[in-house]
């Protein structure tokens, strides 16, 4: 039978939960790296067993983790993550040059393809590659060495380039997204880069439509329509039918437009799902409810999803790697919080309930569908 | 023969149990004993001091004889004690985090 498993990252390690196809009984192992911060772990779309982990800590810096058994056993491979060439500037918080200095790994994208390829998104803001099973990185540094590199600044949380994603139908098509610089794409396999943030609305940033210095929190795609994009910003909720070249709000009637995830059905590509958030000062659940909205329409019409979820009392946020999908016949949903509870939805969202309530702060929800 | 104490975490992280014990070729500095270290327990490189610049991460020290040595240049003789073995070379993590 069929089973998921769901690799979790927190603050202070990561833990794997299995279950069959039924979705509703879960062996939770971990914490793997206890006291480490684990940002991301994903599995390669193209060798199950292969899974690849984000490790650091303030102390001791960035590791990285390979697994090629599914999370039973685990091996340090490469952490060296140095920038093509002079690394040159970017603006600082107040505005200042500031040298390019790595300070972490946020998010690792598997390539479709190869189980030794993969992409790994840094802060401060670049994109590496290792084709050798994570042993060596090199930077591609056509996206840092992009014109408008010495604008771009940091958000709140660092400036973190923190969404990955490959048209399937296209191999040297990639997106991008940087938090506060946008979105960039290439179609020449990461040589070059440009800036796709047309119809993004920051009122921020000195000029709110600006080509860059949008702080865009993730982006997602179904694989079966990779023109078709879909984002979560600071605030507002968009839309792209055209590769990202233009953009338009599809916020419609979500009680708040801000928020970190969005992510889309595995077998549905109009049906998304995001969590508001109250605002970006305020970062916890509106009114005290956790409630994931769901949109059938690809945005603009939006219904809460509410049944399972703590409906009075909660003020838990949900980061922007802490959403995903699987791929069974109904789409389960997942998601992690704050408060250190990731919650499984067997039914496309219509009801949820936790398979943990007290794992550290999630940092990160990945979803391998098994055969 | 050189004893290095290790933090948990990197202990845990290079597999060790107790003590490590280093032959260092030539005088006993700094570097030479991470060098010896990192050659060792390749999975520690990175974690003590930056790849490229050589530099002690910021939240990690080094102490030995009751000294803090974390501000010593890296090619500074460590104490007699350490070279000859009769006190361990610590590696620590720093106290922080509230």
């Amino acid at each position: 039978m069929s089973g998921v498993r769901v690799l979790v990252g927190t603050r202070k390690g990561a833990f794997v939960l299995t279950a069959d196809g039924r979705r509703d009984r879960w062996d939770v192992s971990g914490p793997h790296f206890a006291g480490w911060e684990m940002y991301h772990l994903k599995g390669s779309p193209a060798d199950p067993k292969r899974l690849y982990a984000s490790q650091s800590s303030s102390w001791f810096g960035q590791l990285i983790q390979r697994s090629d058994d599914g999370g039973a056993t685990w091996e340090t491979v490469g952490n060296k993550f140095v920038y093509d060439g002079v690394p040159g500037t970017h603006l600082w918080y107040d505005g200042t040059p500031r040298p390019w200095e790595f300070k972490r790994v946020w998010h690792l994208e598997p390539s479709l393809t190869d189980p030794d390829t993969v992409y790994a998104g840094v802060e401060d803001a670049a994109l590496f590659r290792s084709t050798d099973a994570g042993q060596t990185w090199q930077e591609l540094p056509g996206l840092r060495g992009h014109a408008s590199g010495p604008s771009w600044q940091p958000g709140a949380g660092g400036m973190c380039l923190h969404t990955i994603l490959q048209d399937p139908s296209n191999p040297t098509r990639l997106f991008i997204a940087i938090s506060a610089a946008g979105v960039f794409r290439t179609d020449d396999a990461g040589e070059t880069w440009r800036p796709v943030n047309r119809g993004l609305r920051s009122e921020q940033i000195p000029d709110p439509t600006a080509e860059v210095g949008h702080c865009v929190h993730r982006i997602a795609m179904h694989p079966s329509r990779p023109g078709v994009l879909f984002m979560q910003k600071h605030w507002d909720v968009m839309r792209s039918d055209d590769a990202g070249d233009t953009w338009r709000e599809v916020s419609g009637n979500l009680p708040t437009d801000f928020g970190f995830p969005i992510d889309v059905h595995a077998h549905e590509p109009e049906t998304i799902y995001v969590v508001p958030i109250k605002s970006d000062s305020e970062h916890f659940v509106a009114d005290g409810k956790l409630r994931v909205y769901r949109s059938r329409t690809g945005g603009d019409e939006w219904e809460a999803l509410t049944k399972g979820l703590p409906q009075r009392d909660c003020y838990v946020n949900v980061l922007r790697d802490a959403m995903a999908v699987d791929s069974l016949d109904s789409c389960g949903v997942y998601f992690g919080t704050s408060g250190g509870q990731v919650y499984a939805s067997a039914d496309a969202g219509d009801s949820w309930a936790p398979i943990v309530r007290d794992l550290p702060a999630v940092l990160s929800v990945e979803v391998q569908t098994l055969p | 023969m050189i004893r290095v104490v290790l933090p948990a975490h990197l202990r845990t992280l290079a597999q060790l149990n107790g003590e490590v014990e280093l032959h260092v070729e030539g005088q006993a500095t700094q570097r030479a004993v991470l060098d010896a270290l990192e050659a060792c327990y390749p999975m520690l490189r990175g974690t003590m001091r930056d790849h490229v610049t050589q530099q002690r991460r910021a939240f990690v020290r080094f102490f030995a004889c009751e000294q803090d040595l974390s501000h010593e240049p890296p090619d500074t003789p460590l104490p007699e004690a350490v070279a000859t073995g009769a006190e361990p070379f610590l590696v620590v993590g720093a106290m922080a985090g509230g």
